[in-house]
């Protein structure tokens, strides 16, 4: 750092000085100037860091800080979308009539089912695959792009075709399921084979994402491990759970956290699975989730007071969930 | 001297990936100019002022050659839309767009269920049309100019269609169900009340063909049976009165009778799975304003093709209907006013209805050829004109609010479409209200 200090001060341009730095030879003007570009360059030195990731926090507060504390602004008030300046104060009345809201906690029973019914298989296949995946293989690297292809096609593409397959009358489920002599499910306005069905999209979406992440842990482990596991003659299975788990057990905490976090956020997938009504999540609102629950509230219903005050609540909810979360991962680390 | 080539050939190779790349670029940028899809792309292309509208559903104004027509008679106009398949999706952005006044196309469409809303909260936004040179307030349906003029007398839109609700069904399955196939005839069987149609409908299930219902979906019924009304959801003075408005609930008992019956199919409608029972011929009969024909069309099998006829409606009623509106906020706002002007004028909305079965909101243009010749695909050689014509004459003048698709949504699909699962009528009027009451709630 202190060398760097120095050979950076810019040199002096005129006046004649020789080069190199002998004080007796400067002028009191070439000295002042020196001193006001050190100055600068002290200052420089000490703010240009701020201003390099100034415009991460800018945005964020443009898009993220304000959003926030307007949105509970709003939460305090009585405030329609057709209106947005029309604010009438209500006090936590939003808040209060949630505890009531029988629409809301059937949203928040919808979001834990389909949360658990989607990310617990989801990692657990994610699993399996990347294990497979970490086996010498032909053509592995297709394999794993491959992996990733469901993660980048859009939630809406996906979701139509999955509407399709899970039709009831002429959908393809329903048919294989005919030729095995399954009578027809109604996928759309049954309440847990709608939940069972969009919880598939998600994890079809999802699987192969959560899949790379492991491998990628798995590929950092050891070889040698492996290795003297199988000199103790520890099956395939036996490594799996002895050198495998414990080693992923970070990734595994980590990817939890984000599934948790992404499953009780989930939207896109039940509002394209009910095409024509969308944000009421079926008929019976059997699969409307918390996200469906707060858009039908601010965009359909247009109230935008009661919108924010459900996502004040998610929010508050997201925190509680990750404080468990945290508690969780600190007793796993503790009993490592 | 190798390696020389070698880092020479190298750069070549960089050039020509940076000039193709620069290459592309460029030619991205061009694309995105000279197609200029962009709203805010407003007097761009040579000279030329592009007009955008904001449509939803099957519109048809470009598939009637009106773009293309208006075009030519206007050299200097270019003319662009952009189409939301349904309503649902189109509005809620619509409305973000006029609170914020940004975001606007030149022309936005209004659906009917809409207009009272946009009338009443965002006036201000929209253009005034009872003062644009050549827009004859007289030239409309009473009534559908009422809807879009504020109390101050601002007409914020012009409409383009009605929905005059007939009633459509498949001769070849009537035939089978040993129904009479005749429109007036057909339409006899159930004249003034709806529910002889109902009636119809279990005479149609002692005899119909294997796997057919009698009706497409409880919401259908439902719709068509509201539409007859003259007080639905608000009354004259605005006051939500769809609770205690017996008609409605009479309305909801006789549909959630006719789903009890198994009359009607356990679909909601504008679904895929309600698209496909269109295309497999699942149903005889569908409650029919003028653009279900559009819907069926876009859906049938060719085979079906010629198979429907239109009769009348037990009752003449009202089921959808368009505005067109001109933001304040656009670029070409004048221009916009005038195609709009054209666009809805009686001889444009009698070329809509032959084409697309969009159906007038301007009676002069009930007795031009195009109404009264008028042929669709679906119903074969069966002039269609007159029959809807009648409809929209003997529709009542309803009373709309602003959150009628509201109501309505939540009546028929949260609520009589529940019948078909195995709830009892009260159950899903119950559920209907709770879920309209929670959305209606401030």
């Amino acid at each position: 750092m202190t060398t760097r200090h120095d050979t950076a001060v810019p040199p002096v341009k005129e006046g004649g000085t020789a080069p190199g730095r002998s004080p007796e030879d400067v002028s009191p003007a070439a000295e002042k100037k020196r001193a006001r570009l050190s100055r600068r360059w002290q200052r420089d030195i000490r703010w240009s860091p701020y201003a390099f990731v100034s415009p991460f926090f800018l945005l964020f507060v443009a898009f993220g800080m304000f959003p926030l504390l307007y949105t509970g602004w709003a939460s305090l008030h009585q405030v329609e979308l057709t209106a947005p300046t029309d604010m009438n104060w209500v006090g936590l009345r939003n808040y209060t009539r949630i505890f009531d809201d029988e629409f809301f906690w059937n949203a928040a029973k919808n979001t834990l089912t389909i949360g658990i019914i989607s990310t617990v298989p989801q990692l657990m296949m994610a699993m399996g695959i990347a294990h497979l995946l970490n086996y010498k293989l032909r053509a592995s690297t297709f394999f794993r792009v491959a992996m990733l292809a469901p993660y980048a096609t859009s939630i809406a593409a996906a979701s139509l075709v999955f509407v399709l397959l899970f039709g009831r009358d002429y959908g393809m489920i329903n048919w294989a399921l005919d030729t095995v002599g399954i009578s027809p499910v109604d996928w759309q306005n049954d309440k847990w084979p709608s939940q069972i069905a969009v919880s598939s999209i998600i994890v079809w979406r999802w699987t192969g994402y959560n899949a790379l992440i492991y491998l990628a842990a798995m590929q950092a482990i050891p070889h040698d491990l492996y290795e003297s596991a199988a000199l103790d003659g520890a099956s395939r299975w036996k490594q799996f759970i002895h050198v495998t788990l414990p080693a992923l057990r970070p990734t595994i905490l980590f990817t939890v956290v984000v599934s948790t976090i992404g499953a009780s956020q989930v939207f896109g997938e039940p509002l394209l699975f009910d095409a024509n009504k969308g944000t009421s999540g079926g008929a019976e609102h059997q699969f409307q989730t918390l996200g469906l629950y707060l858009y039908e509230q601010g965009w359909v219903a247009q109230h935008l007071g009661r919108a924010s005050a459900i996502a004040w609540t998610m929010f508050l909810m997201l925190i509680v969930i990750g404080i468990i979360n945290y508690v969780i991962s600190r007793r796993l680390r503790a009993s490592s | 001297m190798r390696a020389r080539t070698r880092t020479a050939r190298r750069q070549a190779v960089v050039l020509a990936a940076v000039a193709s790349l620069g290459a592309g670029l460029l030619a991205g940028c061009a694309d995105d100019g000279g197609d200029s899809k962009s709203p805010s792309e407003g007097g761009g292309g040579g000279g030329k002022t592009t007009l955008t509208l904001g449509l939803f559903g099957a519109m048809g104004f470009k598939e009637a050659g009106l773009y293309a027509e208006y075009e030519k008679l206007n050299p200097k106009i270019k003319i662009a839309d952009n189409v939301i398949q349904q309503n649902a999706n189109y509005y809620p952005p619509l409305l973000n767009h006029l609170t914020t006044n940004s975001g606007l196309l030149d022309i936005q469409a209004v659906e009917v269920a809409n207009i009272s809303e946009i009338v009443s909260t965002q006036a201000d936004k929209l253009t005034d049309f009872s003062k644009v040179a050549g827009v004859d307030k007289s030239k409309w349906l009473d009534w559908k100019w009422a809807q879009a003029t504020t109390k101050d007398g601002q007409t914020v839109g012009l409409g383009t269609d009605v929905g005059p609700t007939a009633i459509c069904y498949r001769k070849d399955l009537y035939e089978q169900a040993g129904l009479p196939t005749e429109p007036a005839k057909v339409g006899a069987l159930w004249a003034g009340d709806w529910a002889k149609l109902v009636t119809v409908g279990e005479q149609y299930k002692r005899k119909a063909p294997k796997g057919t219902f009698f009706m497409d979906s409880p919401g259908g019924l439902l719709n068509g049976i509201i539409g007859s009304e003259k007080e639905k959801f608000y009354d004259a003075s605005g006051e939500i009165i769809y609770k205690s408005n017996p008609a409605v609930r009479a309305a909801f008992k006789l549909t959630a009778e006719a789903a009890e019956k198994g009359l009607v199919q356990s679909q909601t409608q504008f679904q895929p799975g309600w698209n496909s029972t269109i295309a497999n011929s699942k149903f005889a009969t569908i409650s029919c304003p003028p653009w279900m024909l559009g819907t069926l069309k876009d859906n049938s099998k060719p085979e079906s093709k010629g198979k429907w006829a239109v009769a009348n409606a037990p009752k003449g009623g009202n089921w959808g209907g368009t505005f067109l509106t001109v933001p304040k906020s656009g670029k070409n706002v004048a221009e916009a006013q005038k195609f709009v002007a054209w666009l809805t004028a009686p001889k444009q909305q009698a070329t809509l209805f032959k084409v697309q079965a969009s159906f007038p909101s301007a009676p002069s243009a009930y007795t031009m050829p195009e109404v009264t010749g008028a042929v669709n695909e679906m119903t074969g050689d069966q002039p269609i004109g007159t029959i809807f014509a009648e409809a929209a004459k003997s529709a009542p003048v309803q009373v709309i609010g602003p959150k009628d698709q509201i109501i309505q949504e939540g009546l028929s699909d949260n609520g009589v479409i529940l019948v078909t699962k195995g709830k009892s009528e009260q159950e899903a009027w119950d559920a209907a209200t709770k879920t309209i009451d929670n959305k209606l709630d401030k």
